[in-house]
């Protein structure tokens, strides 16, 4: 087809300008397919990160804040629980099993979680599966911990190693003199439990016994003086809770919600995470839109590429006319070189895509826990694909419809 | 030249009561009351610049539809086709030569040749083999092969593209050769070159040639010299 191949070695003779052009509408593809890619990753990778839980407690606050620190360790918890509230709530009727958590220390960026072993039990993730050891044990002494995959890789970390735990989430204290031994590392999960260090919950009052309002006190107590006292904890931050029965659910959330000895909050982990969507979907609608701006203005940058080169393009339509061409060819010649550059800028934003994808997931992983799938185009990218081809070859027709007038009224004579 | 399917009695063109004019602000007019070219005969077209002669050209070519008048080529009245036609029409039976940037310029000067044969299948079956064609003609142009087929129009030099555009014109015979000033770019040692390469193809093919230049010097090798003022009148209307 000679008129395709004009076409082609017409847009590589402008490669410069085309390229540009080009190079914008792939930059504002990548990034509409991105928000996309994003978006659809980190719905799936939250809606997988808890299932089989059934209510989750802490003190009263958001439902979907609660969510968010309880099991994605975002934001923190503004108050604890009593360790007597979560007793009372979970020798109710109707309480299948209920799994405490502490949070609040660190270690080297990383979350220090105090829990009980039946967290490892109970704790499942991705459609029901379990946690799994890939080395090493759960815990059996005071200070031992289990650690995640993503904290044992990054931090290099063997069966063994000691582990000092810091005071708080960003500080310099560090619980120095109380330090830990990596017992356990789980198999990587796509979690935010791959970014946890797991101790027990009695560890975690060890560490604290000494602890007074932020900082240790003058008589400090010895790692093993502390193995002698009773480390029953005061409080927590939240508890995972299982029901016998579904249809207990709704009625053990209103009895929670209305405990009179403290203000506490139960939420079911699915209409939470819904809740979150829909604050979510404000700010995902937005992106979408301005990512759609981009590639609008991607488009309309190539159409005034065309408009400025059609003055100098009329002898060239003038020898097509001459030759026989009428002017809906040239018509069509532009249209289609507007179709061929937005499909090439789509092909080349594709590429941009996966690259990216490809060299940011690893960083996104441990910045925002967030693991992207690299999967193939799901049917509304290739949607999206098709819009951009589609909407470049409308904007084609404005300076194409330009070129047909001017052949027209040019004809074989060019007037100047 | 003996098509026994075409009446022998036609002109190559004839004109008659022509009346045109241009849109735009300066609305330049052009009448022609009778003006016929035999089949087969070279034809001189002198005149000043800005008197007409492209536009006149464009009638005879097609692009442009006459206001009134007849322009009959081969016989066939120009103005009673509908747009779509007449380009098929000028595809077919006519080619055209420009004084300069006659050539696609990112295109191979063999894909410039080849152009003409996309928009008239007729032509393109008279050829053959189309690239056989293209190259033939090249060939005795005078042009060498690696040229043609490799490198983009805009590395030749102006009185190579003007061949290639001579051998684009000629490519399946179309029967009418139109040529606007086509020497005019070259200096005049390539111009008789050029004019006596034009002259030997299109007596070879039996064509009829129609050339329009402003250089009286040439007129002695065509077989009549026609001064545009003779055969036309023209008026210019300066729009407020
Ligand atoms: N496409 C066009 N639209 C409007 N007016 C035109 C167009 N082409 C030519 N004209 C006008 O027609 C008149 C005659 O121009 P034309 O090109 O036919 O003259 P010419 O004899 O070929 O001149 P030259 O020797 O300079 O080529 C000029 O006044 C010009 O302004
Ligand atoms: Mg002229």
């Amino acid at each position: 087809m000679i008129l395709l191949r004009l076409a082609i070695r017409s847009l590589i003779s402008r490669r410069i300008t085309v390229g540009l052009t080009v190079l914008a509408i792939a930059l504002s593809t990548a990034l509409f397919l991105g928000v996309e890619k994003v978006r659809t990753g980190a719905r799936a990778s939250f809606a997988d990160t808890i299932s089989d839980t059934d209510l989750i407690i802490g003190a009263r606050t958001g439902g979907v804040q609660l969510l968010l620190y309880s099991v994605f360790r975002i934001g923190n918890a503004t108050n604890n629980i009593t360790w007597e509230s979560y007793e009372d709530v979970i020798s109710q009727p109707g309480v299948a099993w209920a799994v405490p958590i502490s949070l609040g220390d660190s270690h080297r960026g990383f979350r220090v979680m105090g829990t009980t072993a039946a967290y490892f039990d109970r704790y499942k993730y991705r459609g029901g599966q379990d946690l799994t050891l890939a080395e090493g044990n759960r815990f059996d002494d005071l200070f031992d911990t289990v650690i995640g995959a993503d904290v044992a890789r990054q931090l290099g970390y063997r069966i063994g190693d000691p582990i000092v735990v810091a005071h708080g989430l960003a500080s310099f204290t560090e619980h120095d003199d109380k330090p830990f031994r990596v017992a356990g590392i789980l198999a990587k999960t796509g979690t935010p439990v791959d970014r946890t260090v797991i101790v027990s919950l009695k560890a975690i009052e060890a560490i604290h016994v000494d602890w007074q309002e932020g900082a240790q006190s003058a008589n400090p107590v010895s790692a093993d003086a502390v193995r002698g006292m009773d480390l029953a904890p005061s409080a927590i931050t939240a508890a995972m809770i299982g029901v016998e029965s579904p249809l207990q659910v709704f009625r053990l959330q209103r009895a929670i919600n209305e405990y009179r000895e403290e203000p506490l909050m139960a939420v079911i982990p699915g209409v939470a995470l819904q809740e979150l969507w829909e604050i979510v979907g404000v700010a995902e609608t937005a992106l979408f839109g301005v990512s759609a701006m981009v590639v609008a203005t991607a488009l309309i940058g190539m159409a005034a590429m065309i408009f400025s080169g059609l003055n100098e393009r009329r002898r060239e339509m003038a020898i097509f006319r001459a030759v026989g061409a009428r002017p809906g060819t040239i018509l069509g010649l532009l249209v289609l070189e507007a179709a061929l550059m937005a499909a090439a800028g789509a092909a080349l934003g594709v590429a941009l895509l996966y690259t990216g994808l490809w060299i940011a997931r690893p960083y996104v992983d441990a910045a925002f826990g967030l693991y992207l799938p690299i999967s193939a185009l799901t049917p509304r990218e290739w949607a999206g694909i098709a819009a951009v081809v589609a909407g470049g070859t409308l904007v084609g027709f404005f300076p194409a419809i330009r070129a047909y007038r001017i052949s027209l009224a040019d004809g074989m004579t060019i007037r100047t | 030249m003996t098509d026994p399917s075409r009446p022998t009695t036609a002109d190559a063109i004839a004109i008659s009561n022509l009346r045109f004019a241009w849109g735009g602000r300066r609305r330049f007019g052009l009448a022609v009351d009778t003006f016929s070219v035999r089949r087969g005969e070279t034809v001189f077209l002198f005149g000043e610049s800005g008197s007409g002669k492209s536009t006149l050209l464009s009638l005879v070519c097609g692009v442009n539809k006459p206001a009134s008048g007849q322009v009959e080529v081969d016989g066939t009245d120009l103005g009673a086709l509908r747009g779509a036609a007449r380009d098929r029409f000028r595809a077919e039976r006519i080619g055209v030569i420009f004084q300069m940037f006659n050539l696609l310029p990112y295109a191979s000067p063999l894909d410039n040749i080849l152009l003409p044969l996309h928009f008239a299948p007729e032509r393109r079956q008279r050829c053959g083999d189309p690239r056989a064609a293209a190259l033939d003609l090249t060939d005795t142009l005078g042009l060498s092969r690696s040229l043609i087929e490799h490198a983009p129009a805009a590395d030749l030099s102006v009185g190579q593209q003007q061949r290639v555009a001579v051998a684009r014109a000629l490519i399946g015979h179309p029967p009418l050769i139109i040529a606007d000033e086509p020497t005019s770019a070259l200096d005049a040692g390539a111009q008789s070159a050029f004019l006596d390469l034009l002259f030997e193809r299109v007596q070879a093919f039996g064509a009829t040639l129609v050339l329009v230049s402003h250089d009286a010097r040439l007129a002695t090798r065509f077989d009549r010299e026609v001064s545009l003022s003779d055969i036309a009148r023209t008026h210019r209307e300066d729009a407020a």
